[in-house]
């Protein structure tokens, strides 16, 4: 907040900046500009006030305390540090969505480390950074962990490249860490020493999550820092942690907001099951509940007098049945998220339907995904019966092995106010299974009628006329996710033409060929990623579009045994740092 | 394109009305072609027609699955868990540049031309994972299902989890967990065993059904659909006319390790003292086989 400071490195902006300036039209000094400007958080409405004019890039630039960059690629450290001064708080993403699935191979890159360095030298204060999609190692984790004396939140989502040796570094050199949020990552465990090495004094935690490690933790050093740590509000153990275990740290840590348990299977005596029910009613204030692993009926009703207050249950790693999901939900009237697996089947939903009208959004995980036997799972029959009863459904992801047109009519019809719609019928191309004829008129009734979609993920037999409807209605959408679908060029070429929000489209095993890919030759770069594999596409339109928009990078990956013609993997991204300088050898940058 | 194997002797008569596609033995692997069978073509448990099961009509079906995993000789490693098989890597022998025309039967222009080839070229492959992989004790998936890199897309952590659980369920309490019970299903004849979980199913009739769509890919039809859709029972000059060409007796092993007929007593007791299923051929069976029409003719 130097003024000086801000003088002399300033020294490219124009002399209307200073505010004895009477150069400037501005009715309001600078200060006033920018005390206002830092009231803003959203990144966009940040990015849309620096494109106003001089003035208010510069007072914009100066006031950002926080960073979003949806892709690593897009822009390097060096521009990041020139433009913005004050950074507390980075959110870095890196690879393509696709590499969740396994089509993206390791070292392709999205390595953190150079922005550590960046940071380090530009940014000493930094307080947060949250990857997602980043590859680091141990070194970066050490480096982070030693150069930032106030560093506080590290939160890694997919991430990959690290170790517990990392977390180790974290835990023992940042002592002012508030937040450590490790979920769903491809790190080696080397075992769960490293909680351990928080320090003595260390008290300052707020939330802890390490639900996706999975060897033991010392449960002694937990059950300390637990105790230590009275602001703690989110915790989330890993499946080491036995139920009489969690009933001690509940006992420290009444106040948690957001709970994940360990393993929910465990013989206890009477006295024990006892305890733990007493623990969870004495959370008064648990809004979310996760883990759960193993449940069984046996233990899931000490849940019951907490599920009052819940608002998101996360049953995705509890197989239960039917009868068991509806007794939960019996009890959880407030609930407005709810995660769940398939076992529940149609039955289960149909609970969660007339159980818990305030629910905004439900998520169905097939239990067994590569089970195509209609018995299990869930139908068109359990997403009626939510609709149903849950009018304010507005984001679902389900799994499932059969759908029909009329069913998917009828949802949209109930909640009208989608915004999130992932509809995965597991069998590829699989068609209307009453009617056989294809989904089209499913997804056509969604864009249709869900005026407010932001994010699609189509599936089973689609031709080219889901696209054109996609075109034609979905104005609002951002993000498309397409796989095994559609008949020709002229579909995807109907969501570049119509879509003018359109920021995301990742496509998989679709013939859409040359013509489609180079439709969208100027809308590109209104987008942050395109990505299509197993698609038609040759290397020569590739290079074409490359060569026409050089603020695109168009990198190709190519399958082993290939035609030399085929494209097998196409990401396009738009870019103000030309093409990448890591990029590894399976890593065409045209 | 129909071969006809010398173990399954289907009255060739029925031939000249039969839908000879639908008769066809392709070496599918199994699940990727139950979408594409009529529950007709298969052998009759019970004597007793099953619902007829919509045709998606839509041919490359069975071959989809195989296609994509064929290509993916990139990424194929599923994190660590070898249970859930491989996937073909054979593709890049085929010449399977395009496999947009699975997907795409109506596309326009070259589709046609690439699609027969493509078929053609892909009848030599697809038998050598079915051969090359056994059903591994404890596992829930048969390790010949062709798996699609990244398909369903969930994510690798999930993806491990589920797998861990699945497979707890079924070694540690004998193939039997909190709500499932699996237990091996075997077919004269074929080539590789299945595992169904008996408590999925609710009666007889319902496993039946379940086997008939499983093993359909093992066994020539016997005639098309009589267009008994929606409707489970036959009337009896049906019921006479499909034992007398049954094949095959669902038998079952209890658990004092004696052989069974399926169905003589109730589906709970069934249920509890089943070990494993074992679809035998008729010729074996001849001597249940009377027992099995007049118990069919009492239920009827």
């Amino acid at each position: 907040m130097d003024p000086k400071l801000k003088k002399t490195k300033d020294s490219s902006s124009n002399s209307a900046n200073s505010p004895d300036s009477t150069h400037s039209s501005f009715p309001f000094p600078d200060e006033v500009l920018e005390r206002v400007l830092s009231l803003l958080h959203s990144h966009k409405d940040r990015s849309s006030v620096s494109l106003v004019c001089k003035d208010w890039y510069n007072a914009e630039r100066w006031t950002r305390t926080k960073l979003f960059i949806g892709n690593c690629y897009s822009v390097s450290p060096e521009i990041v540090a020139r433009r913005f001064p004050r950074i507390k708080s980075v959110t870095l993403k890196g690879k393509p969505r696709f590499s969740d699935f396994n089509l993206v191979p390791q070292y392709w890159g999205a390595d953190v480390h150079s922005w550590l360095v960046m940071f380090a030298k530009v940014y000493p204060f930094l307080e947060e950074l949250r990857l997602k999609r980043m590859t680091l190692s141990d070194e970066s984790l050490k480096f982070l962990a030693t150069s930032f004396p106030g560093f506080k939140a590290l939160s890694l989502l997919s991430c990959d490249g690290f170790s517990t040796d990392g977390l180790k570094a974290i835990a023992t050199h940042c002592k002012n860490l508030t937040e450590l949020d490790i979920q769903e990552n491809g790190i080696d465990d080397f075992g769960g020493g490293w909680l351990s090495s928080f320090s003595e004094n260390c008290s300052s935690l707020e939330v802890l999550n390490f639900a996706s490690l999975s060897s033991d933790v010392s449960f002694d050093a937990l059950e300390k820092l637990v105790r230590r740590c009275k602001s703690l509000r989110i915790l989330k153990v890993n499946k080491s942690i036995s139920l009489d275990q969690l009933q001690q740290l509940l006992v420290h840590a009444p106040q948690l907001i957001e709970l994940g348990t360990g393993s929910f299977q465990q013989e206890l005596t009477p006295w024990q099951y006892e305890d733990l029910e007493t623990a969870f009613s004495n959370c008064k204030n648990l809004q979310a509940l996760s883990g759960l692993w193993e449940a069984t009926s046996l233990h899931l009703p000490v849940l019951y007098a907490a599920c009052a207050s819940l608002t998101f249950l996360n049953l995705s790693y509890a197989a239960l049945q039917s009868g068991e999901l509806a007794k939960l939900v019996a009890h959880s009237p407030n609930l407005r998220r709810l995660w769940v697996l398939d076992t529940v089947g149609d039955k289960g939903l149909e609970a969660v339907g007339s159980s818990c009208p305030l629910l905004e959004e439900l998520r169905v995980f097939p239990a067994d995904p590569y089970e195509l036997d209609l018995h299990h799972g869930v139908t068109e029959a359990g997403f009626l019966a939510v609709s149903h009863g849950c009018r304010k459904l507005h984001y679902v992801l389900y799994f499932c092995r059969q759908m029909t047109n009329a069913a998917v009519a009828t949802i949209v019809l109930n909640c009208p106010d989608f915004t999130h719609f992932r509809l995965c019928i597991m069998n590829p191309g699989e068609p209307d299974y009453l009617t056989n004829e294809p989904m089209d008129e499913a997804f056509g009734a969604v864009v249709k009628t869900c005026t407010n979609l932001r994010r699609l993920a189509v599936s089973g037999l689609l031709t080219d006329l889901t696209f054109k409807y996609i075109g034609k209605y979905a104005k609002n959408l951002e993000t498309l996710s397409v796989a095994f679908a559609g008949s020709s060029d002229r579909g995807m070429q109907c969501v570049l033409q119509g879509c003018p929000k359109l920021r995301k489209l990742e496509i998989r095993d679709s013939p859409f060929g040359n013509a489609a890919l180079l439709s969208g030759v100027e809308k590109y770069e209104t987008m942050r990623s395109l990505w299509m594999s197993a698609c038609n596409v040759t290397m020569s339109a590739c290079r074409l579009l490359a060569k026409d928009m050089p603020r695109l990078n168009v990198e190709v990956m190519r399958d082993e045994g290939s035609d030399d013609r085929q494209a097998d993997k196409v990401y396009v991204y738009r870019s103000v740092a030309g093409p990448r300088r890591d990029a590894p050898p399976f890593v065409l940058s045209l | 394109m129909d071969k006809i194997p010398d173990k399954l002797s289907s009255s060739s008569e029925k031939n000249e009305v039969l839908n000879l596609e639908e008769t066809e033995l392709r070496l599918g692997l199994p699940g990727s072609e139950f979408s594409d069978k009529k529950a007709g073509n298969g052998f009759s448990l019970f004597g007793k027609d099953l619902k007829d099961e919509t045709n998606n009509g839509f041919s490359q079906n069975p071959l989809k699955n195989i296609f994509s995993g064929a290509k993916r000789g990139f990424s194929d490693a599923i994190d660590g868990s070898n249970k859930w098989g491989l996937c073909i890597n054979g593709g890049s022998e085929v010449d399977l540049g395009k496999n947009d025309v699975l997907f795409s039967p109506r596309g326009g222009g070259n589709v046609g031309v690439k699609n027969t080839n493509i078929l053609q070229s892909c009848q030599p492959t697809t038998p050598q994972p079915v051969e090359g992989k056994k059903i591994e004790h404890g596992s829930t998936t048969p390790a010949s299902k062709a798996q699609v890199v990244g398909w369903p897309p969930i994510r690798s952590f999930r993806k491990n989890t589920l797998a861990t659980n699945l497979s707890r369920n079924n070694d540690v309490t004998g193939n039997s967990g909190p709500g499932c019970l699996y237990v091996k299903v075997s077919m004269d004849g074929a080539p590789y065993l299945r595992k169904v979980d008996l408590k999925t199913y609710c009666s007889y009739a319902d496993l039946s059904s379940a086997l008939e769509k499983m093993f359909s890919c093992f066994t020539i039809g016997q005639y098309a659909s009589h267009g008994l859709r929606g409707k489970e029972e036959l009337s009896e000059c049906h019921l006479m006319d499909l034992l007398d060409r049954s094949e095959y007796v669902l038998t079952y092993e209890d658990k004092d390790g004696d052989w069974m007929l399926v169905g003589d007593v109730p589906w709970e007791m069934f249920t509890d003292s089943c070990k494993r299923l074992r679809i035998m051929k008729g010729s074996e069976a001849s001597g249940l086989a009377p027992r099995v029409i007049e118990k069919c003719k009492g239920q009827n």
